[in-house]
């Protein structure tokens, strides 16, 4: 994909990118988006995460189940790779706005600013907004 | 165009099921075809066949057998996130030892990849509810 490498852009194309914008735990949002991605990828279609706003803390390093006895999302995100969904990205102003920086997160996602959200947004064929 | 709606919220609880319904009817009457309504997350509590608002209320399980009835538009539910809300049909409920069931057609229940194949075909997966 040799094209559109503009200045903070992203250059990824794909058939279905999902936009995470709740943590987890505190519903189901996250969950449920995630498996649609899992379901995606079973299809053999190209799948992307974009981690927005609160949704950067799903990928908060050392988190547990808790008290609340749910499963958590960890165990679904580190099933991605074995899907083959290498495709992940994170607001960078959220990340600056929670006080994350890469160290805090897992799976090594790569930052946008708004204008390579835009891009990612752009170039795939259905946005799934969780 | 080819339209499909997915639903994410429950019905009563917030506008989006009534806003959904209102679109669907807007797509027919402009001519456009509407393959299927896909009930996902909270959404899927509009597929509770036992809902009973009080009479002078919008009846929107009326109004999703009408819009399917009249229009032969499917009624999509998934079925992961239906079971965990209690939602299922006969055969659910007798797999699943349940006394009663919740859910009946036209409404069907149907896997995540059906979403997906919905969002890749239709030109248009307009949500309603996030």
């Amino acid at each position: 994909m040799p094209y559109l490498e503009e200045q903070n852009g992203c250059s990824t194309k794909g058939d279905i990118l999902l936009v995470l914008r709740h943590a987890p735990h505190g519903s189901s949002w996250l969950r449920e988006g995630l498996d649609i991605a899992l379901v995606g990828a079973a299809f053999d279609r190209d799948v992307s995460l974009l981690f927005m706003g609160e949704g950067v803390l799903a990928l908060l390093s050392g988190q547990q189940a808790g008290a609340l006895g749910q499963k958590g999302t960890h165990p679904t995100l580190q099933m991605l790779e074995m899907y083959d969904i290498d495709a992940l990205f994170v607001e960078q102003r959220a990340m600056e706005r929670y006080g994350l920086v890469q160290e805090d997160l897992i799976l090594a996602p790569q930052g946008l600013e708004e204008a390579g959200m835009a891009d990612l947004i752009k170039h795939h064929d259905l946005v799934l907004t969780f | 165009m080819r339209y499909a709606i997915l639903v994410l919220a429950a019905p009563y609880s917030h506008q989006a099921s009534h806003s959904a319904l209102r679109f669907a009817h807007a797509v027919l009457a402009r001519g456009h075809q509407l393959d299927s309504v896909f009930f996902y997350h909270d959404g899927v509590c509009n597929a509770a066949r036992l809902a009973a608002p009080p009479q002078d209320e919008p009846q929107l399980l009326d109004g999703w057998m009408n819009l399917s009835a009249e229009h032969d538009v499917a009624l999509q539910v998934c079925i992961a996130a239906a079971l965990r809300r209690g939602l299922m049909d006969e055969r659910e409920a007798a797999r699943h030892g349940k006394s009663g069931h919740s859910v009946e057609p036209p409404f069907e229940l149907v896997g995540l990849g059906q979403l997906v194949d919905l969002g890749l075909g239709c030109d248009r997966l307009i949500t309603f509810g996030t």
